[in-house]
């Protein structure tokens, strides 16, 4: 029987909540801190304006793994409220795209289009299927490995080689590490079908669809559709049950707790200092914030070998993405498009050269001229989040780079304006169903939700910054050089996105670790 | 010279000068990008200079940082496996600094200039790695190879001819203690440091300077009262073998230069140990040689001498004679002094022991014939000479 | 008039005179075979040639440099002997838009100095950078000369080759290991930046990732092209370039001479119509002429769209392969300048002497201005501020000049394939003036000086030298097309999806860069085919 420890979590971030419930779970005693005032980290619903909800920097989320809702006994109120969210691309000529899991209709699609989307998403559906042994568990070492790490490459191959026929494999290997452009137009003709689809492979990254790995990025959001999940708007009722879940397991949830310093004693953690000064110990700390944050700041690179902080602050963890909230006295007027549409995911992407267009200038520090955008609506499903009648309009907006030249100070209101006018070009009127508005550029993401760069993944999922890479190698498998210290967020594998896997396979290697005496 | 100059390719210290009059051969090599003599005279008579009278070498190559800030010592204290918070101020220590994997990247000595202050004198180019281990430090680095003009004065008539010289204070000085001084009225930092294993001084000035100081020191011999030598390189290579220093990428491979796998060295593998510290600060390596301290040691860098008079040069060696391969000679000499042939050596060991018997197997040629010959070898653990001379507080006038 | 050879049934008939098909045709030759190689041009080398358009000037009109040829192919057909004279070039220069520039000197020291006055932190990181670089090209190198192995087969040879590399990989550490992967799927830029700081620097060492390839130094990958750059040898000094004395012709006149003092044939302009299959089986291949030429084995120097897209019948083919064939990857990004001088330019940033122009010379002097160039040709134009190579050979090749005149080499990236409207004159000679508005930013007599230019867009250098779309490489090296997705998936061992034919040209494994391996693997296939005596060099190793 493994010995009870106190386990200190620092963060209330899904994954933090995913991990505290499966330690706590197995005995151990939990403590999650949380700097802000309220759980959830950037799931967790935000009033942005008197009376307007906005349901925090994601509005849109794949369910949870379905293993973390059976493990957790998490309730059905996680689960979808199976009302399916399509997506709908936008077109100036009214004639919009409309994309769902498996088939593609409007947009004057050709019958081959929409036969070979079909195809497509079924054949990506499969990669994505077949790199599940990974995504489920610590990436394997690649040197020194250990039985787990056997096992987890056995799978893989396994599944690469017999999951997928010889020919898709080939096919697999051959595209895993180029960009989404290439294979988009080998597979379509239509350009708003390959923006559409593109607009999926690069938003939330520093990439554009001729970036190579784009078409990984895609495989990875669509593990999400893996186990036959399907797009949400619950992303609130996952915090919720998440909460519940944890308090259930006999996790002890501390807000408005900021760590400051994790505390060591001769290479081993001993717990955590708070703002407040007060110390906690704890035998085993895990950290859901970003490894920035974790190494450079609570850990300090004092204890840390001089290459492992090189790399650590070379890591590449600005966002590009900005989140605007509208407070909409109605819902706006799209062209061409009924009110039930609204209910959907509305992207305005209209081809590739649009994306890669938007992307340029972030290069060099500066926002799009004309951004890619992701519209969703929350209040149509759940009113009370806005005042009777009245709306809230959420937007994800591409390409907004954190370290933007000329400061975010002096440009919030260009880029606002930008954005409004984008949308305006697809929806007549827009602006003057404006009531109130908050932009949060990466800067303010940093700010507002403790994250270095203020980037979704916390951090680039790049190929050099993914699996046994992921945030860095030497730290990949959830522990840390520092004995008792582990990482259980998006900075970890397999990333971020809403699926709970960091947290959930940080918990595994926890528990292993703590049940073969390694910590 | 300025630095777009291309068309010298090594550059020339503020001491080229004196050296060019000194030198007979004209027999110049590149150290660290300056230009630098490899002998003057002869190697014997150089030689001679460092074991008997007063030997006088231009450091001003070698590699040197000052580094500065509230973060300067705690800096320091990650950098090296050492303790450098018990450096005092005034006060001189030898250090190693290894990689995250606990490999070492150089060797030099940090100075303690003035509290807070410090010095750090490398073998080889170290400010990429100095910048790289100060994220997160309040610390300046700077790069001063050229700002300071650095002559080591080394031999058992040393103290007495810079107390000719005009050197104040020097009876006071112990080893590894710095003092700030004047040499005639010329402000020289000094410290009695070096690597002959014997009586020895090292000066510090600014390169404005350089002459002055330079002058003052062979006015003595000017005066017939002491002999006074310049040496170069070939004389350093012997005599700091025979006090048993070791170098850096000569007698090992330095880390950030390493490419092939297992071709780097930690400390213990360097007979470092008595530097490695666990007992401080966190270092970079900390956690690597604290795993490796606890296997059985590989291989080790041995001080050997050979039987006979045949020096090992890149010799093989083996566990007896035609017995297995388990190293090579990396650094060789015969010593004058000792009337022995000295060599350091790479060596495998068995279960974390030397081997118990150890033979090299010698090429030399007489005459454009070459031979071989097998020298039984024996382990060294002390240096191969040091002389009492070399600590004694205040040291015998002579 | 035809010239009728010595039989119309030969044991290989090669496709294309460039330096892989030659050097193909020497090993079969060399191991006793009757080989004929066919040319469509009147002249043979492909994209290694020199050629004379203005009275006394040789270009190399295509290829320019000669850094990757391998070592042991130069011994096995003792090209020494037959003409071939490589020089290394003598570094390069970056100039700075602020007046400035930074000297590549050749020697080390004064290089050492030179990165100090711009960056004393990168004088020093250079140390560090060039040991890691070492190590991925130590690692590169050794799978040169080697077929690539397919990661689906079961055969013994190709788990054998998978083991090879393995061992390979299990020489470096654990943690070697996870920077080779960064290495091989970063951006050039980005790895750069995890060293350096000065722009100038920055910009001068990550060109190299980016010539000749449709990606830019911000695009995952190109770290790893710089290694195809970098891993040339001459000499022992790896990663320095060369200069084939005469030009680039040179090259392929010394292979032609060994292949034919081997006894094989050459026929120059004779154009391929078709490569002949019956049964699944090539049988040889009919002329535009319409003659038709029989062999045992055909082989393609063409690059893989041209293979199985213009000269094989879609019905004798997979439809796989016809597939793959169209979305091969060549694309065409580079333009070439050549031009003919009165005298040699000044360049009054450099001081007097200055050996700087001796070398590689560039005027770009930033990784931001470098990705600005690639942005103008995603959208299909060319750049406004181009990135360009730009080389003096006369210098030390006087030969390619009449006396006290020179001769200059611009390649410049990029360069559309297909601008808005196509090209025509106009548009070839704005993009001309474009490069010579930027070069002579620097150098104010340098137009003054101009004899003749010949501006080659990709149009051009496809036209001319064969290359689809005037592509280097022959397909872009991207992960999807490198080792065994080389070129397509599945056919990665140089053999055709027909009995009896073969590939050997640049879209092969290991791929472009006049290198010579393709030509030399693809012999060793057929050779082993044919069960005869392997002819080709093993890889020197360097342990």
């Amino acid at each position: 029987m493994t010995k009870k420890r106190n386990i200190v979590i620092i963060g209330a971030g899904h994954n933090g909540l995913i991990c505290a419930a499966y330690l706590a779970k197995a005995g151990h005693e939990v403590t999650v801190l949380e700097a802000r005032d309220q759980i959830g980290g950037g799931i967790a619903p935000r009033e942005f304006s008197k009376g307007f909800t906005a349901p925090g920097l994601a509005h849109l989320a794949y369910p949870l793994h379905p293993k973390i809702i059976s493990d957790l006994e998490i309730g059905n109120n996680a689960r979808s409220k199976s009302r399916t969210i399509n997506t709908i691309s936008l077109s100036k000529s009214g004639d919009h795209l409309h994309l769902g899991q498996s088939s593609a209709s409007g947009g004057s699609l050709s019958s081959e289009d929409q036969e070979a989307y079909s195809a497509f998403k079924k054949e990506f559906l499969a990669y994505a299927k077949a790199l599940s042994p990974l995504m489920m568990n610590k990436p394997p070492r690649l040197k020194n490995m250990d039985t787990k790490d056997k096992i987890t490459l056995a799978k893989l191959g396994w599944k690469v080689r017999f999951g997928l026929k010889t020919d898709s494999m080939r096919e697999f290997l051959r595209v895993g590490g180029i960009n989404i452009y290439d294979v988009l137009n080998e597979v379509f003709d239509s350009e708003a079908l390959k923006g559409a689809i593109a607009a999926d492979a690069v938003i939330g990254h520093h990439m554009a669809p001729r970036t190579p790995t784009t078409v990984l990025t895609y495989i990875l959001r669509l593990f999400g559709e893996t186990e036959n999940r399907q797009l949400t708007s619950a992303v609130p009722n996952i915090c919720e049950a998440l909460a519940t879940a944890a308090t259930s397991a006999g996790v002890n949830i501390r807000t408005q707790s900021k760590v400051e310093d994790i505390l060591l004693s001769d290479d081993q953690v001993t717990g955590v200092r708070l703002s407040n000064v007060e110390e906690i110990s704890a035998d085993i700390v895990v950290s859901n914030s970003d490894a920035k944050s974790t190494f450079l700041d609570l850990v300090g690179v004092q204890d840390l070998d001089a290459m492992f902080v090189h790399r650590i602050s070379k890591s590449r963890t600005n966002g590009d993405v900005a989140k605007l909230h509208f407070a909409l006295k109605s819902l706006p007027n799209f062209t061409s498009l009924d009110a039930e549409s609204l209910r959907h995911r509305l992207l305005i992407a209209p081809n590739m050269r649009y994306i890669e267009q938007a992307f340029n200038p972030s290069k060099y520090g500066e926002f799009s001229e004309r951004p890619v955008l992701e519209i969703t609506f929350p209040t149509i499903d759940n009113p009370a989040l806005s005042p009777d009648g009245q709306h809230t309009m959420s937007v994800n907006a591409s390409f907004a780079p954190y370290a933007l030249k000329a400061g975010w100070d002096k440009k919030r209101k260009t880029f606002t304006q930008k954005v409004i006018d984008t949308v305006a070009g697809y929806a007549p009127g827009f602006e003057s169903l404006i009531l109130d508005h908050e932009l949060l550029t990466p800067v303010d993401i940093e700010s507002e939700y403790n994250i270095k760069g203020g980037h979704w993944h916390h951090g680039e999922i790049a190929i050099d910054q993914s699996f046994m890479m992921r945030p860095i190698h030497g730290t990949a498998q959830y522990n840390t050089p520092i004995s008792g210290l582990f990482l259980c967020g998006a900075a970890a594998h397999p990333g971020g996105s809403i699926n709970g896997l960091p947290g959930r396979n940080a918990a595994q290697r926890i528990l292993a670790m703590t049940k073969s005496g390694d910590v | 010279m300025s630095l777009h100059d291309f068309t010298q390719v090594l550059a020339k210290t503020p001491f080229h000068d004196r050296l060019a009059l000194h030198s007979q051969t004209q027999d110049w090599t590149g150290w660290n990008g300056y230009q630098t003599p490899r002998v003057l005279d002869t190697v014997a008579s150089e030689y001679f200079a460092v074991r008997s009278s007063c030997s006088v070498m231009d450091l001003t190559p070698m590699e040197k940082y000052l580094i500065t800030g509230p973060d300067a010592c705690a800096f320091l204290n990650r950098l090296v496996t050492r303790d450098v918070s018990k450096l005092k101020p005034k006060r001189v220590t030898y250090a190693v600094w290894c990689n995250d994997e606990g490999k070492v990247i150089d060797d030099g000595t940090i100075f303690h200039l003035e509290k807070g202050v410090y010095r750090l004198c490398a073998q080889h180019h170290q400010l990429d790695w100095l910048m790289l281990s100060s994220i997160g430090f309040d610390v300046t680095i700077e790069k001063d190879t050229h700002k300071v003009a650095a002559l080591s004065v080394q031999g058992p008539t040393s103290f007495s001819v810079l107390t000719a010289a005009g050197i104040e204070g020097l009876e006071k000085l112990k080893p590894f203690g710095i003092i700030h001084t004047k040499i005639g009225k010329i402000p020289v930092t000094v410290s009695r440091t070096g690597f002959t294993g014997d009586l020895g001084y090292e000066l510090w000035g600014t390169p404005k300077d350089a002459h002055g100081i330079w002058d003052a020191i062979f006015t003595v011999k000017e005066h017939g009262l002491f002999d006074i030598r310049v040496i170069g390189l070939d004389t350093l290579e012997m005599v700091r073998i025979e006090a048993g220093f070791i170098m850096p990428g000569f007698d090992f491979n330095t880390a950030e230069t390493t490419i092939r796998a297992d071709h780097d060295r930690s400390p213990y593998e360097l007979g470092l140990d008595w530097i490695v510290k666990f007992d401080k600060p966190y270092f970079t390596g900390k956690r690597a040689l604290i795993k490796e301290s606890k296997r059985p040691q590989k291989r080790c860098l041995v001080k050997l001498i050979a039987e006979g008079n045949k020096v090992p040069t890149s010799a093989f060696l083996f566990d007896g004679k035609n017995g297995n391969k388990i190293g090579t000679v990396m650094a060789q000499t015969w010593s004058p002094i000792l009337k022995s042939s000295l060599a350091m050596a790479d060596i495998d060991y068995n279960d974390g022991k030397p081997p118990v018997e150890i033979w090299a197997e010698i090429y030399y040629q007489k005459e454009l014939k070459w031979h071989v010959k097998w020298a039984k070898c024996h382990l060294q653990n002390a240096p191969f000479w040091s002389h009492p001379r070399r600590s004694k507080t205040p040291p015998n006038p002579v | 008039m035809v010239q009728i050879g010595k039989t119309n049934n030969y044991d290989a008939l090669i496709i294309g005179a460039g330096h892989n098909g030659l050097t193909n045709a020497a090993f079969l030759a060399k191991a006793g075979l009757n080989v004929l190689v066919v040319e469509k041009n009147d002249y043979i080398g492909g994209a290694t040639v020199s050629r004379e358009l203005e009275t006394g000037w040789k270009y190399s009109n295509c290829s320019y440099v000669c850094s990757l040829f391998r070592p042991e192919i130069y011994q096995a057909l003792d090209l020494g002997r037959h003409g071939l004279e490589v020089v290394p070039i003598k570094g390069g220069v970056t100039f700075m838009q602020n007046g400035d520039y930074y000297g590549n000197y050749h020697h080390h020291e004064i290089r050492r100095r030179e990165i100090a006055r711009h960056s004393q932190r990168d004088a020093d990181a250079v140390i560090r950078f060039d040991a890691d670089l070492m190590k991925w090209c130590r690692l590169i190198r050794g799978f040169l000369l080697r077929t690539p192995p397919d990661p689906t087969s079961f055969k013994p040879r190709d788990v054998m080759e998978f083991g090879y590399l393995l061992k390979k990989f299990h020489g470096l550490s654990e943690s070697q290991l996870y920077e080779f992967m960064r290495f091989f799927t970063m951006s050039i830029g980005e790895y750069l930046e995890e060293y350096f700081e000065n722009p100038a620097f920055l910009a001068h060492y990550s060109g190299g990732s980016v010539i000749g390839t449709g990606l830019g130094v911000y695009s995952p990958g190109t770290a790893y092209v710089l290694l195809h750059h970098a891993m040339g040898d001459v000499d022992g000094n790896v990663g320095s370039w060369g200069f084939a004395k005469g030009g680039m012709g040179s090259v392929s006149s010394a292979i032609a001479a060994s292949y034919t003092n081997f006894g094989g044939e050459i026929r120059t302009g004779a154009e391929v119509s078709k490569i002949n299959v019956s049964n699944g089986r090539a049988t040889g291949i009919t002329l535009a002429s319409g003659e038709v030429i029989n062999a045992k084995k055909v082989v393609s120097n063409l690059d893989a769209k041209r293979t199985f897209l213009s000269v094989m019948d879609k019905d004798d083919l997979p439809s796989y392969v016809i597939k793959r064939a169209e979305n091969f990857k060549i694309r065409g990004s580079s333009g070439k300048l050549n031009i003919a001088l009165d005298g040699l330019p000044d360049f009054p940033a450099l001081p007097k002497g200055s050996p700087l122009t001796l070398g590689h010379m560039h005027f770009t002097d930033s990784l931001q201005r470098l990705e600005r160039a690639y942005d103008d040709w995603k959208d299909n134009r060319w750049s406004a501020d181009p990135y360009t190579d730009t080389l003096i050979p006369t210098q030390f090749d006087p030969t390619m000049a009449p006396p006290g005149k020179h001769m200059m080499t611009v390649f410049v990236q990029y360069c559309p394939v297909n601008p808005e409207g196509g090209w025509d004159e106009t548009k070839r000679d704005a993009f001309g003036k474009t490069v010579i508005d930027q070069i002579a930013e620097y150098s104010p007599n340098f137009k003054d000086l101009i004899v003749h230019t010949e501006i080659r867009t990709p149009k051009e250098l496809e036209a001319e030298v064969g290359l689809t779309e005037g592509n280097i490489f022959q397909g872009e090296l991207t992960l999807d097309q490198l080792l065994f997705n080389r070129p397509f998936p599945g056919y990665a061992q140089y053999r055709g999806p027909v009995k009896n034919m073969y590939m050997c040209s640049s879209s092969n494994h290991p791929g472009g860069g006049v290198m010579g391996a393709p030509g030399a693997n693809s012999a060793r296939e057929i050779l082993r085919d044919m069960k005869r005596k392997d002819t080709t060099p093993e890889d020197f190793g360097d342990d």
